[in-house]
């Protein structure tokens, strides 16, 4: 078990119901737990169903167990499986120090009315996201995994990434192994997609 | 994926609350477990039915509540370990056998009821708060504090349950339910369970006697002496714990998640040399020497409790009964509205009622960065409504009923009921759901709007239930419309599983929660044997669906069913390929100039339909929709079209 740069670490994980928000956490928090770690996942999510805003908090520490909800601007890291539920993230829980790893795909809410003015513009979205970041990886991880196959691998993707910015303790032999116990029917494509956003971010580095 | 079962004592693992109760169930040896599912409890009978028949343990998904806790009681009356699990929902319903059983007493072995409350209703119609039972009806009650406790409490529990021929309950919240933290595993003892029914249970009477809850006075007073008893236990139990300073300037009195929560503001505001914080594990009965103990090396006290402030109110009352010479308190919490006594509580909520009581300054963010968190257009951050997923039978349903109401033209609507369903209040079932209440009262409501003909009442009334909800409690309010001719159209929603708290298996379904051929009980054949007409259909038939749904409307007599039967597309997907290609032609999809209004996407709103302003037209989106085709019946132009996959 590695120290960790700042105890705890506080990983929000933003996305839309449906998506596979409660799976990242758990791939990333099995990973964690079995290193020796202690880890906390809350989930804020509407009712079970698909289209609502669902995030999970994380919070990992080397010496104890924390609460399942990270305060007000505490955001160490925020990893955005959706664009504008990202920006909704970051405008609870950012702060001048967060890291941003955000998938750019779009999910478009049911709710626009004739009226609406639609999905924000994808380019001043990002904008936004990174003024209010540190740093920001934008990993168009929806448009990768539809190549390898499997709009779903966009998640592992994703935790590629954010392994790869360097800001959780995690290994490639840790992360692996997790990928097999969890999805022992799909150990390639996992660990393909695993690495595809490994590649992806330290592009980005 | 772990299985709660796994033999590595002394190994972390990463569990939610409720899988840690089921292992700390196990630990206890358990031999029995019957629940009904309700968020946030779910996974406690989930998990043990995984295992069940490895551990040779009975494990069952029970008709509704009421059922569940008298099967369990039955087990622990015949020496079986036995844990029932529900949502404080269900709590409500076994009210009146609990009323009997802390008479009765139990069996030789323990009964522990773990129940979960949903503060903030996240996926819940109330947020009641369970504790104040324990104090109401005299039953030992105890909460974990964190996911370690969620399992260690387990066999303490049942401890306490035998010593003292008492059923128990452990309350636990969503934060600690459903949130994820480490257990470390203990070993899970290897029992020989042997159940016989000995009538001899009952320490005051010197000849066997049934077990009953009469004399009832008598056994009433017995169970305050129990309760004294158990106090006494509760003082030193280990589970009631303290972090800070000999003599804090604030004592925070907290249980549940307000531990955690309470740690972690302490924390964020670095007050731990000032501010002690007193974690009570057994609430109920009180420890009451143990905090007297406390009360007297502070001044100022503030209780940190989620929804309601019953250790507030309690230990208020028992401060009351000290002597006039003792310390007397500062007591902040609810009462001096530093806590808000509704809704979730947070390591905000906390951190802002120890401030308004202690003088400390705390800026979560600095100045700058707020100003760019206030410049954030609103519009980049728009609701995301809650919907049924793309392929849900239940759109196509209301659809079909809406159509149905508003070709009948009288100002028809739905009573509504639990389950994913509840949606349909809003944009997902196109409003047409008007009354939300509890499990079963859309139809127990329908059974009285249709009896007010009399009064000039002329609106056609149609109770919408889901599958698991009608064997659970719809049909007494069948039996109550087709005997007393209430008017009304009952509309059962058969999508073949408990979906909204996780696809359980029901009464209607072919196997039992132990993955057993269970005897499927047609609720067809009890709708008619009761004497109700009953049309099936499938909701993906939008024209037949809704025609026989205005039939029925129109028969404006007595209670009627129409059941509509369609897998749930979360179900379905697991074992089946998706059943279309669907495309939307540009040419034919005329967008705003269609006459219309965009139906697809302003009215019908599959979350996989997406309006395109740049193009002006719809689109479909790939990754979201499930392709089940219904809606290229909407289009009125035909540009959504399906085609079938081979």
């Amino acid at each position: 078990m590695n120290k960790l740069s700042k105890d705890p670490i506080n990983l929000v994980v933003a996305g839309v119901g449906g998506q596979g928000n409660v799976m990242v956490s758990l791939v990333i928090g099995n990973t964690l737990v079995h290193d020796g770690y202690f880890v906390t996942i809350g989930e804020t999510y509407g009712s079970s169903q698909r289209g609502g805003s669902v995030m999970s908090h994380l919070k990992v520490s080397a010496e104890k167990q924390y609460s399942p909800l990270i305060p007000e601007g505490q955001a160490d890291i925020v990893l955005g499986m959706e664009p504008v539920e990202t920006l909704r993230v970051l405008k609870s829980f950012g702060n001048q120090n967060v890291v941003t790893v955000v998938n750019p795909r779009p999910i478009h809410p049911v709710d626009f009315t004739g009226s609406g003015s639609g999905y924000p513009d994808m380019e001043s979205l990002l904008q936004q996201l990174k003024g209010m970041s540190a740093k920001t990886y934008v990993v168009a991880a929806t448009e990768e995994a539809q190549k390898l196959g499997n709009a779903m691998l966009a998640n592992m993707i994703l935790i590629g990434a954010l392994i790869e910015t360097g800001l959780v303790a995690i290994s490639q032999a840790a992360i692996e192994k997790t990928i097999k116990d969890m999805f022992p029917k799909a150990i390639k494509e996992n660990i393909a997609a695993l690495n595809k956003g490994k590649e992806l971010a330290s592009v980005l580095q | 994926m772990p299985y709660i079962d796994m033999d590595a004592p002394g190994s972390n693992q990463l569990f939610i609350g409720n899988e840690a109760m089921a292992r700390g169930a196990l630990e206890a040896g358990i031999g029995f477990a019957s629940a009904y599912p309700g968020t946030p409890s779910s996974e406690i009978l989930g998990s043990l039915a995984e295992i069940a028949k490895k551990r040779d343990i009975y494990v069952e998904w029970s008709v509704n509540e009421k059922v569940a806790i008298e099967a369990g009681a039955a087990a622990s009356f015949a020496g079986i370990r036995s844990l029932v699990a529900m949502k404080m929902n269900g709590l409500n319903v076994v009210i009146d056998f609990l009323s009997t059983i802390i008479l009765s007493g139990i069996g030789k072995k323990g009964l522990v009821l773990m129940v979960g409350d949903d503060p903030a209703a996240h996926s819940s119609s109330n947020e009641t708060d369970s504790r104040p039972v324990s104090k109401w009806l005299d039953i030992p009650l105890v909460e974990p504090g964190d996911f370690q406790e969620a399992k260690d409490m387990m066999p303490f529990l049942y401890d306490i349950s035998e010593e003292f021929g008492t059923i128990c309950i452990m309350r636990s919240v969503t934060r600690i339910a459903h949130a994820r933290g480490n257990i470390r595993l203990g070993e899970i003892p290897k029992v020989e369970h042997k159940a016989r029914f000995e009538q001899y249970y009952d320490t005051a009477a010197p000849m066997p006697t049934p077990i009953m809850c009469i004399p009832s006075s008598f056994r009433h007073m017995f169970q305050h002496m129990r309760i004294d008893k158990i106090r006494e236990k509760f003082e030193s139990s280990a589970f009631n714990k303290y972090v800070g300073p000999e003599k804090p300037d604030l004592l925070i009195i907290t249980s549940g998640s307000g531990w955690l929560y309470s740690q972690d503001a302490v924390n964020a505001l670095k007050a731990e040399d000032r501010i002690g914080i007193l974690k009570l594990g057994t609430l109920w009965p009180l420890p009451e020497k143990l905090i007297k103990t406390h009360l007297s090396r502070a001044d100022k006290v503030l209780f940190i409790e989620e929804t309601d402030p019953f250790l507030e109110g309690a230990i208020m009352e028992f401060a009351a009964s000290f002597s006039p010479e003792s310390k007397r308190n500062l007591f902040y919490g609810n009462h001096t509205r530093h806590l808000n006594s509704f809704g979730e509580l947070t390591p905000d909520a906390v951190i802002k009622a120890i401030t308004g009581v202690l003088d400390i300054k705390y800026e979560p963010r600095d100045a700058e960065y707020m100003k760019k968190v206030e410049a954030v257009p609103q519009q980049y951050i728009m609701d995301r409504l809650l919907t049924f997923c793309p392929g849900c039978p239940h759109r196509a349903s209301f659809w079909a009923i809406k159509n149905a109401l508003a070709m009948d033209g009288r100002h028809g609507f739905v009573t509504g009921d639990i389950g994913c369903y509840t949606m349909a209040l809003g944009p997902a079932g196109f409003f047409q759901t008007r009354t939300h209440q509890c499990m079963g009262a859309g139809a127990g409501l329908a059974n009285g709007f249709g009896q007010l003909s009399r009064f000039g009442f002329d609106q056609p009334v149609v109770s919408v239930v889901g599958d698991s909800t009608f064997y659970h409690s719809i049909i007494p309010a069948l039996v109550n419309g087709v005997h007393n001719h209430a008017n009304f159209t009952l509309v059962i929603l058969d999508n073949g599983a408990t979906a909204m708290t996780g696809f359980q298996p029901h009464p209607g379904t072919e196997l039992t929660a132990m993955g057993e051929p269970a005897a499927q009980i047609s609720m067809e054949n009890i709708c008619r044997a009761i004497g109700a007409r009953v049309e099936v259909c499938d909701p993906f038939d939008l024209k037949n669906t809704t025609r026989t749904m205005l039939d029925l409307i129109e028969q404006n007599e007595g209670a009627r069913v129409a059941i509509m039967r369609r897998t749930c597309e979360l179900v379905r997907q697991k074992k089946d390929k998706k059943p279309y290609k669907m495309k939307i032609d540009p040419d034919k999809c005329l967008g705003e100039d269609c006459g219309c209004n965009r139906l697809c996407t302003r009215v019908f709103r599959c979350p996989g339909l997406i309006w395109d302003p740049a193009l002006g037209k719809t689109r479909i989106d790939e990754v979201i929709c499930n392709e089940c085709g219904v809606c290229a019946d909407i289009c009125p132009e035909g540009a959504i079209t399906r085609e079938a996959v081979a």
